[in-house]
């Protein structure tokens, strides 16, 4: 007796914890892939899933085979001009060769294994050795936030979601219209019946005609009052809830003094910045400020790679962003974020003149200002601009800072406004 | 197109089962009534089948627990769902059209974006062809139980999760990498005796008395005895006192360290490894029966006037895609197909008892002219792929495939032609040919020579180097280190070479 079973329902993704447990077991090899990709990547594009590369024989299984070497002998098919005893010189690459088909696994082998991260697995990796906060983790893996509104009415639904007004109105429709053949035929028959008794014929005929309007009356009250059909219930609809645009100011000293280290640090710091704003604006855009004596604003790649060389200006930066919020993002209509990143260097008048300019002009209109400050390696010494700033932080709410070493120390920087904006 | 069977005339149906590309389960219902009935004209002999549909998705995971519908959780099985999904989605790769599982009631899985005329193929392939290879090619009668291996799959995976949940993923994981790396080690060629019953025992026992009595002779007694000069550690006996080639088994009985738990885990893998063991010998017999079945079963469809043209044109096509052979020099040769060799052989072995030539008698006379179905039912159920190709490959083959044997050397500096399809080298190709399908040709022979009992509690294995081939020394390093975390004392590997000398020693210590 044979069985035939319709199987595709059973649900796949059978294969999602062996995934786990492939992604676990090779975890440093694929956070060095997405380390990598990562440094490629635009800050807008990060949070997208990734192709991740691992080199093959990483993840080989080792079993006893055969090497090259010793004697043997191999039958292949499709024999054109070879006859006993002709000689064949030895294909480069070693004794394989003319034997490569039987191990055709070889030659896929040395090729890297490449596969697809999720956009979860991939933001997982990447801000791993940050430690954020769980809470936070999910608030930024989280898709955006969605708003159920009204979009009509729909057939089927829960029962706190009739829309009674609306479901009576098709009853009535429905009755009038189920009614309306039989009410048209009653109205005959009536006539008929009164027709009948002023002519006053036969009384069976008579009754005939007063049964069938009795029994025309009956069918009128069938028609139910309310029926399936005429069920309607609210029906409501997710749509990404819309907030309000937000503006995020990246500015970061590009003078010669910061190294790839440092703007890698910093790189991170303003991703986790856009992450978060992602999550909470439906449209964030992003000005890119670097400055060295000068300030000027660029593109993302500039930004990152373009070294420069020169003295340092903070307060030109300071100057630039105020200039360009006032141009293009007034503060009613738009969330204005910033991030500073430095070595802190500065000097002479330059550090108070900067944090004067930040608390008079900028903190009023921004929603949040972020400064970390990356030190050289080991040095412990307190910068002139940290100094400056150091006054601003117990007295403003919006402002944050913070000196990072590692990648660990990032993330404090953002405590408060996690705390504040998810909460 | 194949003839009727017996000859005899075949009432033509009016009408197809079905027109067009669409399946439906009404529609596959049918075919699989109509291709049993076929099967059951020729003989055939299956388990029931259980046809499976499922998705593309399914399909993969399929794949990935290397067909089987339930296995442990491990992340092997997740590197290659992660490399066919990949394969897949850039179109490098398509999907089987079927898999099929050695089970009773045989499960055969049929993937739904699949036209009707793939899934007769399918069904007549897998739930006729293989089924009746599984449960009657001697191999797999003896060494697979169909009945019992889904309660034991199932029994393995919760047996793995449970121990996962006590002992630690990564604890599990270890052993199981470890397993697998000896995996092909892990399995029996030949049956363990039985455990005798005391019966036996005790008769033994009385037989050995009874001889000694009868031997006996007080003389021995007043022989002078020499001293016992060598150690007593010398004079015990080697254990296991015969090599033994099933690592896993040997591991699982002897290991002094593992837990119970890790020697049921080992068990595990070594069962599941038994139980491909038939498949890997037999893959040119089992596909080849299988596309001979699907051929032939459903050319009788079409004689019988249930299926259109459209139906066999299509299935023509698929066909010819699975049995095409490439050769040696063209482009994507992948080395023999053993879908093409093994449907050669069986169409060859049927033309060969219907219509002999002078060539085919004197190569094969006790099935020359004989009856064809009992030829291939003896044929199917008696032989592996080297027997099998040793016994019936015959000479219009190795012409037809035009095959040549390429001699590889060490000691010489070029490869040289060994034999071709010429009178000279029918019998040489045919003899090579099989050789390479036997597992010792894939497998290296590795077998445990001595367990120090007494000493060290050291491991010796045995590389017996058949014609000088080594290891690939790297990776049998890596191999060593997994078994010894098996063993936890230390392990060593001895490469011997055809002279007898040790060539190579590894050690790795547990």
């Amino acid at each position: 007796m044979n069985h035939l079973i319709d199987r595709r329902l059973a649900g796949g993704n059978k294969s999602a914890v062996n995934r786990e447990r492939f992604l676990r077991r090779y975890k440093e090899q694929i956070r060095r892939s997405v380390k990598g990709v990562a440094a490629e990547r635009s800050i807008t594009d990060i949070d997208k899933g990734g192709n991740v590369n691992i080199p093959a024989r990483d993840i080989r299984e080792p079993a006893f085979r055969h090497g090259p070497g010793g004697d043997r002998e191999l039958v292949h098919p499709g024999n054109k001009e070879f006859t006993a005893g002709d000689t064949v010189p030895r294909p480069k690459g070693g004794a394989e060769g003319v034997g490569r088909g039987t191990e055709g696994g070889e030659g896929e082998a040395v090729d890297d294994f490449v596969f697809t991260l999720s956009r979860e697995e991939f933001l997982d990796l990447f801000f791993e050795d940050m430690e954020l906060p769980d809470m936070v983790r999910n608030f930024l893996g989280d898709v955006p936030e969605r708003k159920w509104v009204r979009a009509g009415f729909r057939r089927d639904g829960s029962p706190s979601n009739l829309a009674v007004v609306r479901t009576l109105k098709q009853s009535l429709g429905r009755r009038i219209a189920l009614a309306a053949a039989i009410r048209e035929e009653l109205e005959a028959a009536r006539r008929e019946l009164e027709e009948a008794e002023r002519r006053s014929v036969s009384v069976l005929q008579v009754s005939m005609l007063r049964d069938r309007v009795e029994e025309l009356e009956r069918k009128l009250t069938r028609v139910p009052f309310l029926d399936e059909l005429d069920l309607r219930y609210r029906n409501r609809v997710a749509v990404p809830a819309p907030v309000a645009r937000a503006v995020m100011f990246c500015l970061m000293d590009v003078s010669a003094s910061m190294d790839e280290r440092k703007k890698e640090l910093a790189k991170r710091f303003y991703t986790l910045l856009y992450l978060f704003l992602t999550r909470k604006y439906e449209q964030v855009e992003l000005v890119f400020i670097r400055h060295t004596d000068n300030a000027e604003e660029c593109d993302e790649d500039a930004f990152f790679h373009d070294p420069r060389t020169g003295g340092t200006v903070v307060c030109s930066a300071l100057e630039l962003m105020h200039r360009i919020v006032e141009e293009r993002y007034e503060s009613s209509d738009w969330n204005i974020y910033a991030a500073q990143a430095s070595d802190g260097d500065a000097f002479g008048s330059d550090p108070a003149k900067s944090m004067r300019y930040l608390r008079d002009f900028l903190l009023p209109v921004a929603r949040y200002f972020a400064y970390i400050e990356i030190p050289d390696e080991n040095d412990s010494r307190t910068s002139t601009l940290w100094a400056a700033y150091e006054e601003l932080a117990g007295a403003e709410r919006n402002f944050a800072m913070r000196r990072v070493h590692g990648r660990s120390e990032i993330y404090p920087v953002f405590r408060d406004l996690f705390k504040k904006e998810t909460a | 197109m194949s003839g009727g069977v017996n000859g005899g005339v075949t009432l033509r149906a009016a009408e197809p089962i079905s027109r067009g590309p669409e399946w439906t389960f009404e529609l596959i219902r049918r075919y699989d009534d109509a291709i049993g009935e076929c099967a059951r004209e020729f003989g055939l002999d299956t388990y029931p089948n259980q046809i499976e549909v499922i998705t593309s998705e399914q399909m993969l995971d399929a794949y990935a627990s290397t067909g089987l519908p339930i296995t442990y959780p491990h992340w092997t099985h997740g590197k290659e769902f992660i490399r066919n999904e990949a394969l897949y989605r850039k179109g490098y790769q398509g999907l089987a059209y079927e898999i099929v599982i050695n089970s009773d009631p045989c499960i055969a899985y049929l993937m739904e974006e699949n036209t009707i005329t793939m899934q007769a193929l399918v069904i007549a392939h897998a739930c006729y062809g293989h089924n009746s290879f599984f449960k009657g090619n001697y191999l797999f009668r003896q060494w697979t139980y169909a009945d019992a291996i889904l309660d034991y799959l199932v029994f393995a995976r919760n047996y793995v999760m449970k121990c996962e949940e006590r002992y630690g993923v990564g604890a599990v994981e270890e052993v199981l990498d470890s397993c697998h790396a000896l995996a092909p080690h892990g399995v029996d060629k030949y049956k363990r005796p039985g455990a005798k019953s005391l019966k036996d025992e005790e008769r033994r026992q009385a037989e050995r008395e009874e001889n000694a009595r009868r031997l006996f002779n007080d003389l021995w007694r007043t022989l002078p005895r020499p001293e016992a000069k060598e150690p007593e550690a010398a004079r015990r006996p080697p254990f296991p006192a015969e090599p033994e080639e099933n690592l896993l088994y040997f591991v699982e009985k002897y290991s002094p360290k593992l837990e119970p738990w890790q020697k049921e885990i080992v068990r595990i893998v070594r069962k599941i490894a038994q139980y491909f063991y038939p498949q890997s010998q037999t893959r040119v017999m089992n596909e080849g029966w299988a596309c001979f079945w699907h051929y032939t079963l459903a050319n009788r469809l079409y004689d019988k006037g249930l299926v259109d043209d459209a139906f066999m044109l299509e299935f023509l096509q698929a066909h010819t895609n699975v049995i095409a052979q490439r050769g040696f020099d063209q482009q994507g040769y992948g080395g023999l197909n053993p879908y093409a060799l093994g449907f050669a052989m069986y169409q060859d072995l049927k033309r060969i008892c219907e219509a002999p030539t002078a060539e085919d008698r004197q190569w094969f006379p006790e099935v020359a002219g004989t009856d064809w179905r009992q030829v291939l039912d003896f044929a199917m159920r008696n032989f592996k792929d080297e027997s099998f190709i040793a016994q019936y490959l015959s000479p219009k083959l190795i012409r037809d495939f035009r095959f040549f044997a390429i001699a590889d050397h060490e000691d010489e500096p070029e490869l040289v032609v060994d034999s071709i399809h010429d009178e000279a080298g029918y019998q040489r190709v045919r003899m090579l040919l099989s050789r390479q399908y036997s597992r010792d040709y894939v497998v290296p022979d590795i077998q445990v020579a001595n367990y120090e009992r007494h000493g060290d509690r050291s491991l010796t294995l045995r590389h017996q180097a058949a014609r000088n081939r080594s290891l690939r020394e790297a990776e049998a390093e890596e191999t060593l280190k997994h078994l010894a975390r098996l063993w936890g004392f230390t392990v060593r590997l001895e490469s011997v070479g055809e002279d007898g000398t040790v060539r190579n020693t590894l050690e790795c210590r547990g």
